[in-house]
């Protein structure tokens, strides 16, 4: 355009083709600064009211030392923990058969799958949740004194409320579909299986020898992410009445506003952390596959 | 197939069963008198109304202008990402943080802006003690959707980098040497491309902003109109005969309108689809 014709026998063009992207750095800048100003500015934020000192002024960790013996902290945080390991491993065991079997045979079934395990992450979790509160009525209006109503209550059990689990696992299965759906999609499972079929193996042995370590990335990722929903999820415990790790830290804010904070900015920043990691460890085994 | 079948009761059981007893029991009243119980529409004629009413009304306006911002400055952030060249660090650290943003959920984050703008707030006493500043407050709708933004922005960064990514530079680089704008490669190549996805990515942001809870939970109280927090008020209010059939009939309300929404969805992605081909 600004070069005005080339001939035939003018070899590059004199300005480059694409001219209009060289205003484009400015605005990108633009976005990294206002947004990281957004981003930054509460995490920051937060890190300096948890570590001032206000009585003495200085600096301080005592927030942060604090956590581990604060009331009631140990119980909810080890609780939430259970329960995202019980919900990892059910999780798993349910959509990990399926997801292989929807590759290898039933293709058909693909739509419905995809379709399902997308609902709970449009639907309202809350909205679940007063279903699920509907449900677990049932037990003391119209099956007392029957084994059905014994088992519901033992759903609801405080120490280890299992019901969380049951719902928890809904939750985490867009997460888990679509990074177990992946991994399948990249490990070229059928020729792996074929091969493995043609060799003699049995399915069990192709499961445990075969499709599991050609998919340990993606389960790792699964699993990271079903932690880290349970660890953050607030709304299914807060209204069934539970004490988790989120209900916690509301809870103990009304006391000790600088506790609260500091054990969410370490929450976020320890979750990340390993986020970083699990990507790094996920990038190496790529290049060595390379 | 035998290994597909625990899946499908367990997601009957624990999804579809929850969901469908909410369709049925929003239609149960229970006499305030007599303690009988009954069929009735009432439930659902109240919720249009009073306090129930402008709830729906807050949550809806709240969630499509979150939405709406979290699209833009998500899409942008995204394609400045992908833009920088060795930005390879950057935007592993970018994505890592959405994930984290995204789905661990809003309590941390709640504290995170009270410890930032909240009336002791760090950035509040800054801008009072030095400048005099007052008036804005973070416990009301705005300030709502200035922390719903906080793991909105994230989300679309998380759902519409895939479809960037998946848009080939060579169509960009066909463009230009046909002669076209900027503008025209967007209009015309980009743009029809990238539609269905970010509308898919918006209608997501919403879902996910109208049922947001445990921010509004943590920040406000219940002194914000909004759907979720009515609801948790009718499910623990002991006081009011019903006010637990008032909070089913509530969720259905939440549930027909994410309905709504993905019918209009499905609709315009047909057209689009037909519009392309």
């Amino acid at each position: 355009m600004t070069g005005g014709m080339t001939g035939a026998g003018s070899v590059a063009p004199e300005t480059p083709v694409r001219a209009g992207r060289r205003g484009s750095g400015r605005w990108r800048w633009g976005v990294f600064a206002v947004l990281g100003v957004y981003f930054l500015v509460p995490l920051g934020a937060s890190i300096w009211y948890t570590i001032r000192d206000r009585r003495e002024g200085g600096i301080t960790l005592e927030p942060y030392t604090r956590i581990p013996g604060a009331e009631g902290f140990a119980e909810a945080f080890g609780r939430s923990l259970l329960l995202a390991s019980l919900t990892v491993v059910i999780a798993l065991a349910l959509v990990l058969p399926v997801v292989v079997l929807v590759e290898l045979r039933l293709p058909r079934l693909r739509t419905t799958v995809e379709l399902i395990t997308l609902l709970p992450l449009m639907l309202p979790p809350i909205a679940l949740v007063v279903g699920v509160r509907s449900v677990l009525a049932w037990a003391p209006d119209h099956f007392l004194d029957t084994p059905v109503a014994e088992f519901m209550f033992a759903l609801q059990e405080p120490e280890l409320p299992w019901i969380l689990v049951l719902v928890y696992v809904v939750l985490a299965m867009p997460f888990v579909y679509r990074a177990l759906d992946a991994g399948v999609r990249g490990a070229g499972l059928r020729t792996l299986t074929e091969a493995a079929r043609n060799l003699g193996a049995s399915w069990p042995r192709v499961m445990l020898w075969v499709v599991l370590p050609a998919l340990r990335t993606s389960l790792l990722n699964a699993a990271f992410l079903t932690v880290a929903l349970v660890l953050g999820e607030f709304t299914v415990a807060n209204i069934l009445g539970f004490q988790t790790f989120p209900t916690w830290i509301v809870t103990a804010a009304g006391a000790e506003p600088q506790l609260s904070v500091a054990v969410s900015v370490l929450s976020l920043l320890l979750t990340w952390g390993l986020l970083l990691l699990i990507s790094a460890l996920d990038r190496r085994r790529r290049e060595d596959l390379a | 197939m035998l290994g597909t079948l625990p899946f499908f009761v367990y997601v009957a059981v624990v999804l579809f069963l929850p969901f469908g007893v909410l369709a049925v029991e929003a239609f149960r009243v229970t006499d305030p008198v007599t303690f009988d119980e009954g069929w009735s529409t009432d439930n659902i004629a109240r919720i249009t109304e009073g306090a129930s009413g402008r709830a729906y009304l807050g949550s809806l306006r709240l969630s499509a202008v979150t939405a709406v911002l979290g699209a833009v400055l998500g899409l942008a952030l995204s394609v400045a990402i992908l833009r920088t060249r060795r930005g390879r660090l950057l935007r592993r650290l970018v994505l890592t943080a959405s994930g984290v943003l995204a789905n661990f959920g809003g309590v941390p984050l709640a504290f995170a802006f009270l410890a930032t703008i909240g009336s002791a707030g760090v950035v509040t006493s800054l801008l009072t003690e030095t400048l005099g500043l007052e008036g804005f407050t973070l416990y009301s709708m705005t300030g709502l959707g200035l922390v719903y933004l906080y793991f909105l922005i994230p989300l679309m960064v998380l759902t519409i980098t895939p479809a960037l990514e998946a848009l080939r530079p060579q169509w960009r680089e066909a463009a230009d040497n046909l002669g076209a704008s900027g503008w025209q490669y967007w209009r015309y190549v980009g743009g029809p491309v990238l539609a269905p996805p970010v509308l898919g990515a918006t209608m997501l942001l919403f879902a996910s902003s109208f049922a947001a809870y445990a921010t509004a939970k943590a920040l406000v109280g219940s002194s914000v109109p909004l759907v979720t927090l009515q609801i948790a008020d009718s499910l623990q209010s002991n006081v009011v005969v019903g006010a637990e059939n008032l909070g089913k009939a509530l969720a259905l309300g939440m549930v027909v309108i994410v309905g709504l929404v993905l019918v209009f969805y499905a609709w315009v992605q047909r057209r689009a689809q037909r519009w392309l081909a």
